[in-house]
C-alpha cells in the first residue's frame, strides 16, 4: 500500500514534483506562521523566495502603517477642535542633553578667565595680529594656492616656504620677529588636511582637521578677489567653554576695528562641532534687503585637540582631545 | 560661609585664584576667595591639609604667598609670605606638627617656616628645576624631591645637610646614551620605605631606599604622554597615575601592568588623589571638571563642572561621599532593627535612598533582588 502511494506519487512526474514540494513547503511554512513566531524569513535558505517573503511582508507592514495614518487623520478631523495637539518629531536637534559647560554670558568667573587669559592682550587692543602661514614641508599646487589665499583673506599675513624647519625652532624666530599666530596647513596626497593654530606669545595651540576646501576658482558666482580692508568676523554658535576658547582664537586672527570700512566679512559658523568658513562681500540694497556674493575659499575645519602653551605636541598638557572611540557618544558636542 | 564649608567634602584649586569647595551628598560647588576681585597671580598651586584633623587648609600661590582656610569658618584666617615669586612656583606644600610648614619652590630651594619669623628656619636646595615635593604620610620629617634632570631624592629635614637618599638614573639604553629623567610625582608607600614616581617619559619607577640599589626596583611604562599626576589607594598594590591626554590607569605594582584605565577625562590631569578608606579616587584637569572614579569597577561615580581649569585636589577622610554608600557601623546598627518588623521595611522600601542603605545589610537571598534594584537605580 506504501508502494502504491509512493509509486503514485513518483508517477506524477518530475514536473509535478518540484509543485507538489512547493506545496508542501508552503503549506509547512504558513502552518508554522499560524503557530507562536518561532520562523524567520532568514531561515528560508533559497534567496528567491527569501526576498518575496520579505517583500511581503515589508507590503504588510507599510499597509497597516497606511490604515494607522487614515485611522488617526479621520479622527482628528472627527474631533475637530477637540483633538489632541499634533506631537512634534523628535530630531537631533530636540534629543540633545544639555550641556552644562554652556557659558552664561553673566558669569563673573569666567569672565575673570577669559580677561585674563593668553588672548587678553589682543582684546584688549594692545597687539595687533600678524600672521605666519605656512605648511608641512614640500607642498603640493593646491597647498600653496590654499595658502595664497588664505593669506589675501587675513590682513597681515605673510606666506613662508617651510624648508623641512621644526616648527619648535619656528617658534623663537617668530616671537623674535612680532609674530602673533602661527598657521601651519598640513597636506597629505596632494590635498590640504590639517590646520595648526599656534597663538604665539605662549598661547594655545589648536589642531583641526580641513575638509571640503573651495579655492576661488572652483567657486561658482563669485565676485571680484578681496581687497586690502579688514573684514569682519562672525563667529557663530561657540556657546560651550571650549567653543568660546576656540572662537576666541579665530577672533584674534584679525584686527579689531569697529569702524568697518570695506564689505567683507569673514564667517566661523559652528555646527554639530564642525567650523565652516566662509568668506562673503555684502551690500545692503535698502533697509531689509542685503545682497552677498561670496569671495575667498571656503574650508571645513574639525578641532581634533586644544593643547595649552605652544605647539609641543609629545611634552604638552592637552585641554580637550578629541577621543574617537568614545562611550559618550550621544548628541553631545564640545564646542556648541 | 562657615556651615557651606562644613559641608565640603573634597576642596580644589584653581587657576583664577579661587579655592572651591564641594559638597557630593548635595551636588553643589562653592567659590571661596580671599581678595574681593580675583588676578592671576593668586593661582592656586598647592594646596594641604593644615592640621591631621583637616579643620584647616594650606593653600599656597604662584606670588608666594601661603594663606589658612579654616573649613570650620569659612573663611581664610591668614596669610604668610613664603618666598619670591622670582623663585618659581610652589611645588609642594607641608604640614609639619606645631605649625610649621614647608614648602618647595621651582628653582629647588626647600625651607621650613615656623610661625613667628618671617625667615626659614631651616632651608636646603635640592637642585635645580624641581617639579614635585611630598611629605611622607607616616614619617612627618621625610620629604621627598624630584624634577626635570634631577632625580629622586629623599630628604630628612632634620638633618638637611644631605638627602637620605638620592636615585641614579637608568642604565644607558642600548645606543648607550645617556636616558633622560624627568620626575614628575611621586608617593611614599606606606608600610615601607618604598617610593613611587612618575615621569615625563612615561615611565612609573619604584625605589626601594632600604636596599643598596640606588636605581629603580620596578620600571615599567604606561602609554606615549608625560605622566602628570600619582597617587596610592587605600588598599595596597596599585597606583593610579594621569597623563596629559587625560587618560587616568590603574597599574599593579608587583607585576608592572594595567589593571584597567579610568575613562572620561578630555584634558590633560593635574592632580589625583584616592580616597583615604573607600576604593574611589578623584581627578581634576585643564578640561575643569572634578570627576569621582569608582576604583573597584572602574565607572564614573560623579561630575562636577567648575568653570576654572583646575591645579591642585585634596579629599577629606571623612566618609561624605555618594549619598547611597555603603556604612560601616550604621549598617550594623540597622540590622538589628530591620530583622524585627516587616511593616518597618514595607514602609522604608517607598523611599529609595533607604533601601540602598538597605542592601548591604539584609540577608542574602534577598540581597541580589535588591541589588538588582539598585543598579537599575543608578542608571
Amino acid at each position: 500500500m506504501a508502494k502504491h502511494t509512493s509509486g503514485s506519487r513518483g508517477g506524477n512526474g518530475g514536473a509535478d514534483g518540484a509543485e507538489a514540494k512547493e506545496e508542501v513547503k508552503m503549506e509547512k511554512s504558513e502552518a508554522e506562521a499560524a503557530f507562536p513566531p518561532t520562523f524567520n524569513v532568514s531561515e528560508i535558505k533559497n534567496k528567491q523566495r527569501r526576498h518575496s517573503m520579505f517583500v511581503k511582508y515589508k507590503q504588510e507592514k507599510s499597509k497597516l502603517k497606511i490604515q494607522l495614518k487614515k485611522k488617526k487623520k479621520k479622527e482628528r478631523k472627527a474631533l475637530g477642535d477637540k483633538a489632541p495637539p499634533k506631537e512634534v518629531p523628535k530630531t537631533i536637534e530636540n534629543q540633545r542633553v544639555y550641556d552644562e559647560t554652556t557659558v552664561d554670558p553673566e558669569d563673573e568667573e569666567i569672565a575673570f578667565d577669559e580677561g585674563t587669559d593668553e588672548f587678553s592682550a589682543y582684546f584688549n587692543g594692545l597687539t595687533n595680529p600678524k600672521v605666519l602661514i605656512t605648511t608641512s614641508d614640500r607642498p603640493r599646487g593646491r597647498t600653496v594656492k590654499f595658502c595664497e589665499q588664505l593669506a589675501t583673506v587675513i590682513p597681515d599675513a605673510h606666506v613662508y616656504y617651510r624648508r623641512g624647519l621644526a616648527l619648535k625652532r619656528i617658534i623663537p624666530q617668530c616671537l623674535a620677529r612680532n609674530f602673533t599666530y602661527l598657521m601651519v596647513i598640513n597636506e597629505d596626497r596632494k590635498m590640504p588636511n590639517g590646520l595648526v593654530l599656534c597663538h604665539l606669545p605662549d598661547g594655545p595651540t589648536a589642531h583641526f582637521k580641513i575638509s571640503n576646501v573651495r579655492l576661488r576658482k572652483e567657486m561658482k558666482r563669485r565676485g571680484k578677489d578681496p581687497t586690502e580692508h579688514f573684514p569682519e568676523v562672525i563667529l557663530n554658535n561657540f556657546t560651550t567653554r571650549l567653543g568660546h576658547s576656540i572662537g576666541r582664537q579665530f577672533a584674534a586672527l584679525f584686527p579689531q576695528d569697529p569702524q568697518f570700512v570695506g564689505r567683507q566679512v569673514a564667517t566661523f559658523h559652528n555646527q554639530r562641532d564642525f567650523v565652516f568658513f566662509r568668506f562673503h562681500r555684502y551690500i545692503f540694497k535698502n533697509e531689509k534687503k542685503v545682497g552677498i556674493q561670496e569671495l575667498g575659499p571656503r574650508f571645513t575645519l574639525k578641532l581634533r585637540s586644544l593643547q595649552k602653551g605652544t605647539f609641543d605636541s609629545k611634552f604638552g598638557e592637552y585641554e580637550w582631545v578629541l577621543k574617537v572611540s568614545s562611550f559618550e557618544k550621544s548628541c553631545n558636542d564640545a564646542t556648541t | 560661609m562657615g556651615d557651606t564649608s562644613r559641608l565640603c567634602s573634597v576642596w580644589l584649586g584653581s587657576e583664577t585664584g579661587i579655592l572651591k569647595g564641594v559638597s557630593l551628598s548635595r551636588k553643589q560647588a562653592f567659590n571661596f576667595c580671599n581678595a574681593s576681585h580675583l588676578s592671576r597671580d593668586q593661582e592656586v598651586r598647592a594646596l594641604c591639609w593644615g592640621d591631621p584633623a583637616e579643620s584647616e587648609l594650606l593653600v599656597g600661590s604662584v606670588d608666594g604667598t601661603v594663606k589658612t582656610f579654616s573649613t570650620e569658618k569659612g573663611a581664610f584666617t591668614e596669610t604668610r609670605s613664603c618666598g619670591d615669586p622670582a623663585d618659581g612656583c610652589f611645588v609642594g606644600l607641608a604640614a609639619l606638627g606645631g605649625s610649621a610648614l614647608v614648602t618647595c619652590a621651582e628653582c629647588g630651594t626647600l625651607r621650613v617656616w615656623r610661625e613667628d619669623s618671617s625667615e626659614p628656619v631651616t632651608e636646603l636646595h635640592a637642585g635645580q628645576n624641581v617639579s614635585r615635593m611630598r611629605q611622607s604620610p607616616v614619617h612627618r620629617h621625610k620629604v621627598a624631591t624630584g624634577g626635570k634632570e634631577n632625580g629622586l631624592k629623599v630628604w630628612d629635614l632634620q638633618n638637611p645637610q644631605s638627602p637620605v637618599f638620592s636615585a641614579k638614573n637608568l642604565r644607558d639604553d642600548w645606543l648607550d646614551l645617556r636616558r633622560p629623567q624627568w620626575v614628575r610625582d611621586m608617593a611614599f608607600i606606606p608600610d615601607s620605605d618604598k617610593v613611587v614616581t612618575c615621569t615625563g617619559y612615561h615611565q612609573v619607577h619604584v625605589f626601594d631606599p632600604a636596599t643598596p640599589q640606588r636605581r629603580p626596583v620596578l620600571e615599567f611604562e604606561y602609554g606615549e604622554y608625560p605622566l602628570t599626576a600619582l597617587s596610592l589607594p587605600a588598599a595596597g598594590n596599585t597606583v593610579v597615575v594621569g597623563n596629559t591626554h587625560g587618560h587616568i590607569a590603574l597599574l599593579d605594582l608587583r607585576k608592572g601592568v594595567v589593571r584597567g584605565c579610568l575613562k572620561g577625562l578630555a584634558g590633560g590631569v593635574r592632580a589625583l588623589q584616592c580616597h583615604a578608606s573607600r576604593p574611589v579616587v578623584a581627578s581634576c584637569g585643564l578640561d575643569r571638571f572634578l570627576r569621582i572614579h569608582s576604583l573597584e569597577d572602574r565607572t564614573l561615580l560623579h561630575k562636577v563642572y567648575l568653570k576654572s581649569r583646575l591645579n591642585c585636589i585634596l579629599l577629606a577622610s571623612t566618609d561624605l561621599e555618594a549619598g547611597g554608600g555603603e556604612g560601616g557601623a550604621p549598617g550594623v546598627k540597622e540590622e538589628d532593627e530591620g530583622g524585627e518588623d516587616d511593616e518597618v521595611w514595607e514602609t522604608m522600601e517607598r523611599v529609595e535612598e533607604k533601601t540602598k542603605r538597605k542592601t548591604t545589610t539584609t540577608t542574602t537571598t534577598e540581597e541580589g533582588e535588591l541589588q538588582k534594584k539598585r543598579k537599575k537605580g543608578k542608571d
